[in-house]
């Protein structure tokens, strides 16, 4: 008979499981130690924080330059447009979309557009019913350009957690002062509400299990796709050069 | 400072449950010798890990403070683990206070009880899993399936080590030890509704899983789902649940009823904090950015996802890692398993040979202060030895653990044990320090060894040595976990050869005894 298996760990008659828990790990923490105890001063913050230099300094259109790099590395579609534009392109994005669940609070300009059914969400739709909707059209809260990250909060704009989820296409509409360089920045932005449900998403639903070999679309929506809102374009000091975005939006609407 | 506590003076920590899958059935060496003989397993594994190491160091080449970040990751860490309990107490209370209920668990048998309950309760017979290393260091599929529950594992690769009845390998990629064709072959054993015309497309069998498990995230009776936590902050009461698949989200989400399983450690102190570990974790771990979905939600949250939330925090052996100041730093582990994709002993026998939920360099330095280590005959007590030291874990960690130093404290702790349960260990040491000395004091003597080494050796089997019998001296502590090397011809037996081929006539071919020719076939076979 070996001598390890019959060993129990002991629990204590009449204490309850969180004193007795408690109490394990503070006769633990008593034992002699040759290093002093860190506490929350003695954390290096020396990493690129909020508000960091290149946070604050990088210029807004090199930092959406690279989320949308990031984005299609992780194989979202991004479509790049301005407020006037939106419409259209988020019509667009939604493509053969039949059907279209959106959250209670979207800016109503979002969805003239939208020849699709339009299902604004009260609460009700089961996941079933959620199962049976082709696309969901949501806002967000921040994007994250270093890792292509869109971060949803449960809110008007982002959704119930569910209806970003169960629907197989998502399209998400990101704004240009939503757009931060890195993680610290969002978490700090995130930080003012930090007990919302929170859903960070990086690229459509994707699995490597087998052999590492990445696959896109498992359980979560199989297409992303972003709609960024850039701002107009400032119109050049002299006429010749101010006319040539007006040309370039006709030729896209 | 005094170890009396709140009038509790017999309160020690205590290992983990016997139940809890962290202790194997043999010892390492025994288990490797097997794994090893499986080049299909070989290859899988060559294959994984190496896609895996580069995919990790590009994206951790690409982020400019790493070094700072692993720095103020392991001082956090240093900060949960100093304040403990303190930190669980603010965590309860912020838990409480969004509408979740906390469950305190001593061991895995407690932990079980716990769920299983909460379960029957809902009148659920079925429910959904998320991944996660504490619910499968309880064993809890197996404790649930004993009360009639069943628990379906959601991630796609925890469902194929269901399916196949097999135990997981890694801690990320629990089925790393499959490829292709054989996943082929386990889902079309399992799904009964499957077309059999499948091809082994990672695609196709990723879609077999997606139909496969849509049903129920959409409609599971009874509505409960199980998960883990990758961090709980203890200043909001935010649970943070990082995947990749989408199947995290719908078990979060849809359910009525979830059961969070955490263990103690998973404490990151404010939610500020987060800004650390969600660089650190997804790039260390699969080599991305950032993983696809990661789910942050803090208690109950009206009209959006579950109605009721548990937590449950689990000990099981934790306390008793905390005890030891040396070693207690395996607490910090965040569960990226870089270690084992680096680690040139776990590459060659994978996950199994550890015999334990956590495998690798951390498993190495994690299951044996959970279980206790008591004496040789202990599986645990060889896992301190499954490692060359060379290092290459403490490079990569993203927390700094220095499991090398710890891994060479635990082995320092089991000859202690050794010598003093056996006794003999010391006199047995000096006694074939002694024997060596009497051979080396006499030219003649010792020539007349190293020659009879090599024809001695030839009568055993293989082409190196492996564990010999404990009547031998000196070497047998050092073949329990090493091969050796046979050796070939004594420098002076080689050298009487060529001299007597000279003086027989010049040009001497050379002979199979030379010491190059035995370096080169040792060359070849490894």
């Amino acid at each position: 008979m070996s001598g390890w298996d019959d060993a129990r760990p002991a629990r204590t008659p009449g204490v309850s499981a969180k004193e007795e828990i408690l109490a394990r790990l503070r006769t633990a923490l008593a034992a002699p130690r040759r290093d002093e105890i860190t506490t929350a001063e003695d954390v290096p913050r020396t990493y690129q924080r909020a508000d960091d230099k290149q946070e604050l300094r990088t210029a807004p259109e090199k930092v959406r330059g690279v989320l949308v790099q990031r984005l299609e590395d992780y194989t979202a579609v991004v479509h790049r447009t301005t407020a006037s534009q939106a419409p259209a392109a988020i019509a667009a994005a939604l493509g053969e979309a039949r059907s279209v669940v959106v959250p209670s609070a979207l800016p109503g300009s979002w969805t003239e557009a939208v020849t699709a059914d339009l299902i604004v969400d009260d609460g009700s739709a089961s996941p079933r019913d959620l199962d049976a909707i082709d696309a969901v059209l949501t806002g967000c809260h921040t994007a994250i350009a270093l890792t292509g990250t869109i971060v949803l909060r449960a809110d008007g704009r982002g959704g119930r957690r569910a209806i970003s989820l169960v629907p197989d296409h998502h399209v998400i509409v990101v704004e240009a002062e939503q757009v931060v360089l890195g993680v610290p920045k969002a978490i700090e932005r995130m930080g003012e509400d930090p007990r919302a449900a929170w859903t960070m998403i990086s690229g459509p639903s994707a699995t490597s299990d087998i052999e590492l070999e990445r696959v896109e679309g498992v359980h979560g929506p199989r297409r992303l796709d972003v709609v960024l809102i850039e701002p107009e374009p400032e119109p050049a000091p002299d006429d010749e050069a101010g006319a040539e975005p007006s040309a370039e939006q006709e030729r896209t609407s | 400072m005094s170890t009396v506590d709140l009038g509790m003076p017999s309160v020690r920590p205590q290992h983990a449950s016997p139940s809890s899958t962290l202790r194997g059935q043999r010892g390492f060496p025994a288990m490797a010798r097997e794994e090893l003989a499986d080049p299909t397993l070989r290859g899988n594994l060559r294959r994984a890990t190496s896609t895996i190491q580069s995919k990790r160091s590009a994206a951790v080449r690409e982020v400019r403070d790493w070094q700072k970040l692993r720095s103020a990751g392991s001082a956090l860490k240093w900060q949960v683990t100093d304040h403990l309990p303190e930190m669980l107490e603010q965590l309860e209370e912020s838990v409480t206070a969004a509408g979740g209920v906390v469950h305190w668990a001593r061991d895995a048998d407690e932990a079980g009880d716990i769920v299983t309950r909460l379960v029957r309760e809902r009148g659920a017979n079925e429910v959904l899993k998320v991944k996660s290393m504490a619910t499968q260091e309880i064993n809890l599929n197996e404790v649930l399936a004993h009360a009639g529950i069943r628990a379906i594992e959601s991630d796609l690769a925890e469902l194929i080590v269901q399916l196949a009845d097999d135990t997981p390998s890694h801690i990320l990629v629990p089925a790393i030890h499959r490829n292709r064709a054989e996943i082929r072959e386990i889902f079309l054993a399992a799904m009964p509704d499957l077309d059999p015309s499948i091809t082994d497309e990672p695609s196709e069998l990723a879609e077999a899983a997606r139909r496969f498990l849509r049903e129920k995230f959409l409609d599971i009776p009874g509505s409960v789902a199980i998960s883990g936590a990758n961090f709980a902050v203890a200043e909001t009461g935010t649970m943070v649940v990082v995947e990749s698949e989408g199947n995290g989200r719908m078990c979060l989400t849809l359910p009525r009823t979830l059961i969070s399983v955490v263990g103690i450690e998973k404490i990151v102190p404010t939610f500020e904090d987060l800004e650390v570990f969600l660089q650190l974790l997804p790039r260390s771990s699969t080599g991305e950015r950032m993983n696809p979905y990661t789910t942050m939600f803090t208690g109950v949250h009206e009209g959006d996802g579950p109605e009721e939330f548990h937590l449950v925090l689990l000990d099981n052996g934790r306390s008793a890692v905390l005890e030891d100041p040396e070693g207690r730093s395996a607490l910090h582990c965040i569960r990226c398993s870089a270690c084992l994709n680096v680690c040139p002993v776990y590459a060659r026998t994978g996950g199994h040979a550890y015999g334990s939920t956590y495998p690798g360099p951390i498993g190495a330095i994690l299951s044996p202060q959970m279980t206790g280590m008591s004496g040789s005959d202990d599986p645990s007590s060889t896992l301190p030895y499954a490692s060359s030291l060379c290092g290459a874990c403490y490079d990569v960690c993203p927390v700094k653990i220095n499991i090398p130093e710890i891994l060479v404290h635990l082995r320092a702790q089991d000859v202690d044990r050794r010598r003093e349960t056996r006794g003999d260990f010391h006199s047995s040491w000096d006694l074939a320090l002694q024997g060596a000395s009497t051979l080396m004091s006499s030219p003649r003597a010792y020539d007349l060894a190293v020659r009879s080494a090599g024809p001695l050796t030839s009568l055993l089997g293989g082409t190196n040595i492996g564990r010999l019998p404990g009547a031998l001296p000196l070497i047998p502590g050092w073949t329990d976990h090493r091969d050796l090397p046979k050796p070939g011809a004594s420098f002076r037996s080689w050298w009487d050869q060529r001299e007597k081929d000279r003086a027989r006539g010049g040009s001497a071919p050379a002979t199979d005894s030379t010491p190059q020719d035995d370096r080169s076939g040792l060359e070849e076979q490894s």
